[in-house]
Formats: structure tokens, sequence, C-alpha cells
């Protein structure tokens, strides 16, 4: 977990937005290695989240073939309190039958989750083990992309537009900009409030989940930093152990974030396509 | 900016995350409950049912016990009752063969009385014979009435 030979003040932000830059390919600058334009790929994004969408997909199958109705063993238990968990989740708050609304739950928590949890691995490590594959940069949580939150919350978003039209009818979503919240005599108010409140729906899913990871890992990092810039000579004796009980609290206190945050968004998407569903306001 | 071409990639790896997990993860976990539930409703319900077969054959058990019991009192009832009747006609049959045991020995009693008195009759016929032969042997003649007497005493023996 320690950083880097870096010892002087600009060499810790060095160090810190080295972090933070992803993996580009496509349209990226040459020099800061940042996306130049839309058409570059985050490919440590794209690769952490589709093998940790694998992994979720593999498990699952391994799983699904030893199923038993009998009495089920350890990880199949683990496996229906989770269905359960998510279960008991969309019939508390979704009103209504829709086949698509709990399997897409199950997959927001568990992919976003798994993606969290990348979080908790130390911050250099899989940096480093890259680095000896000649890969200079990688941001190993997926979470901490604006695209990966975003692509999720756009996706809901579009499911929220598809279902409002469906239930409602082109004309009923219509109406709800033009006569919702405040009746018929306040329309251009109406619209810009609604506007909104359902632009905010995917703003507000995207950025608190992009913002509690990013955070996150720059806490790490700034933890990561003790070790590397302080601790030199005796002073190793004092710094090294602060660093390790750091890193302990917040990694306890992480994990809770990480479970939060991939509940909140389950939760709020069961919600948003309830409110989706339901015709009268 | 931060938001790349790679939200296309996330947004395809997100719905066929969505399709795989229902495949393979949502509906068959889910479907095995299902079943499980309705295994457990099904067993639940076989359980009352076996409950209430159990109450129903204990019913019916303590019934055929009871019905048991009044005909084994019945039939103890009647055995008692053919009992004393045996025991009344053996009574009756040894009073019945008393009383003819007793007859015979009255008439066996009788007739050696007869037997006495005959007897008795053919010795005093022989004495009153023999005194009248006493008083008549003067005027009999042997020879002339030894056939008569004779015949006399035939007729007594």
């Amino acid at each position: 977990m320690s950083a880097k030979e870096s010892s002087s003040g600009s060499s810790t932000v060095e160090y810190i937005q080295h972090h933070l830059t992803n993996l580009c390919a496509g349209d990226c600058d040459p020099v800061t290695h940042k996306a130049a334009s839309f058409w570059a790929w985050h490919l440590d994004t794209l690769f952490f989240s589709f093998v940790l969408g694998a992994l979720i997909v593999a498990v699952s199958w391994r799983l699904s073939r030893r199923l038993t109705a009998g009495v089920p063993g350890g990880f199949q238990n683990f496996a229906e309190s989770l269905v359960e968990f998510v279960s008991t989740q969309v019939k508390d708050t979704f009103p209504g039958y829709n086949p698509l609304i709990a399997p897409m739950a199950l997959t927001i928590f568990l992919w976003v989750w798994l993606m969290n949890f990348m979080d908790l691995i130390p911050v250099d490590l899989l940096p480093v083990i890259a680095s000896f594959f000649g890969i200079q940069y990688l941001k190993v949580v997926p979470t901490t992309d604006l695209s990966t939150t975003f692509a999720l919350s756009l996706t809901v978003f579009a499911l929220i537009i598809y279902y409002n039209i469906k239930v409602k009818g082109v004309l009923g979503y219509l109406k709800m900009f033009l006569f919702h919240p405040f009746g018929k005599y306040l329309v251009p108010v109406n619209i810009v409030m609604t506007l909104i409140e359902e632009l905010a729906k995917p703003l507000s899913l995207a950025l608190r989940l992009f913002g509690n990871l990013f955070a996150g890992e720059l806490v790490f990092l700034l933890i990561a930093l003790i070790g590397g810039t302080m601790a030199v000579g005796l002073a190793a004796l004092f710094w090294l152990p602060l660093q390790v009980l750091l890193d302990l609290g917040w990694l306890i206190f992480h994990l809770l974030i990480i479970t939060l945050q991939a509940f909140i968004f389950m939760v709020l998407t069961i919600v948003y396509l309830g409110m989706a569903h339901t015709t009268e306001h | 900016m931060n938001i790349t071409v790679t939200l296309i990639g996330q947004m395809a790896a997100f719905v066929l995350l969505i399709w795989f997990v229902n495949k393979v993860l949502w509906g068959p976990l889910n479907n095995l409950l299902a079943e499980r539930q309705k295994r457990i409703a099904d067993g639940l319900a076989a359980a009352e049912k076996g409950k209430r077969e159990l109450e129903l054959s204990e019913k019916r058990a303590r019934e055929v016990l009871h019905e048991a019991k009044a005909q084994a009192a019945e039939i103890i009832a009647q055995s008692e009752k053919r009992a004393s009747e045996i025991i009344e006609e053996a009574k009756a049959d040894a009073r019945n063969e008393g009383e003819r045991l007793l007859a015979a020995a009255r008439a066996e009693i009788e007739r050696e009385a007869n037997r006495a008195k005959e007897q008795l009759r053919a010795q005093v016929a022989a004495l009153a014979v023999a005194g009248a032969e006493r008083i008549l042997k003067r005027e009999i003649d042997d020879k002339a009435h030894a056939e008569l007497l004779q015949d006399l005493v035939s007729q007594l023996r």
C-alpha cells in the first residue's frame, strides 16, 4: 500500500493524478493521457466492469446447475437470501408487477457492489502489477468513472421514459409536464419543475454513486500517501502504524459505504420505475 | 471530459448483464423459491390433513373401544344369565333325579312289602291249613280226601 517514490508536494499531486487517470485508448491527449473528446475508451473501466459482470454470470451459472429445492447448502443459502432481499425491496416499493424490475435491481446491486468493492483493494496493488505488463495508467474502480455511473443511470432513465409513455401514453406523459405539480394555471412553471424533477433522477443517481466512490478512493490515496511521503527513517515507526490504522478504519467504514451506495442505487431505481408506473400523481 | 464512449460500452454491458442475471440467477432462484414455497405449503397442508385424520381416527378408535366395552359387558351379562340358568337347570335336574330315585326306592319298598305280605299270606295259609288239618284230622279220611288236600297244598304253595 505504500506510495511510490514521491517525496515533494508536486509529486504528491502527480501520484494522486496518476491514480485518477484512466487507461485511455482512442482519442486521448498524448500528454496528460486524459480523454480528449467523447471518442476515447477507458479500457480499465471496461475491463474491470466486464470481468466483474462475467464473474457474476459465471458464479450464478455454476450455482444454477446445483440448485436444489430441498435443504439449501452454503452458497445457495446466501444467493437465496440475496434474491429474497431484492425481492422484498421490489415488493415493498414497486406497485404492480413487472418481470424486468427485480432482475434489474439485483443486477444493479450485485454489479455496483462488486465494482465498488474494487475500491477496497489496496490502491497501488493492481496499478503496480499492471506496470509490470507495461500498462502505465490504471484506475481500478469502475464506479469512479462517470461513464459507468451515467451508463447505469441513463439506462434507468431510458426505462423511466419508456414506462412513463407505456403506462400513461404519450399524451399522459406530456400532460404530466404541463399540469404537474401546480395545476393548469402555472403551466410554464410546471414544465420547468417537472423537467428538473425528471432530469434530477439520472443525474442524482449517477453523481451520488460517483461522488461517494471518488471521494472514498481519494481518501484511500491520501492515507496511502502517509506511508509514502512521511515514513522516512525512524519516523516510519510512527507513520506506518498510523497509516495501517487509518487504512483499516476507512476500509471498514467504506465497506458500509459501498454497500449502502449499491443499495441506494437499487432502491432508487425501483422507486423511480415505480413512479413511472403509477398513473395519477 | 470524463464521460466518453465508454458510456456506450457500459450501457451495453449493463443491459447484457441484466439479461444474464435474469437468465442464470434471478430466474432459476425465483423458480426454486416458488417451488419450495409450494412444497412447504403442501407439506403444511398435508400435516394439517394428517392431524385432522388422526383426530378423526382417534375419535373412531374411542367409539370402537366404547362399543367393544359395551359389547363385552353385554356378553358378560348374557353369560352370567346363562350360567345362572344352567345352575337353575342343574338344580332342577338334580331335584327331579332325587325325586325319581325316591319314587323308585318307595316302589321297591312297596314291592318288598308286598312280597313279604305274600309270603306271610302263604305261611298264614299253610298255618291255616295245618290248623284246619289238625282240627279236621279226625273227620277227614286221608284216603278219601288225599287228592283234595294235595290240590289245596299246591294251591297254597
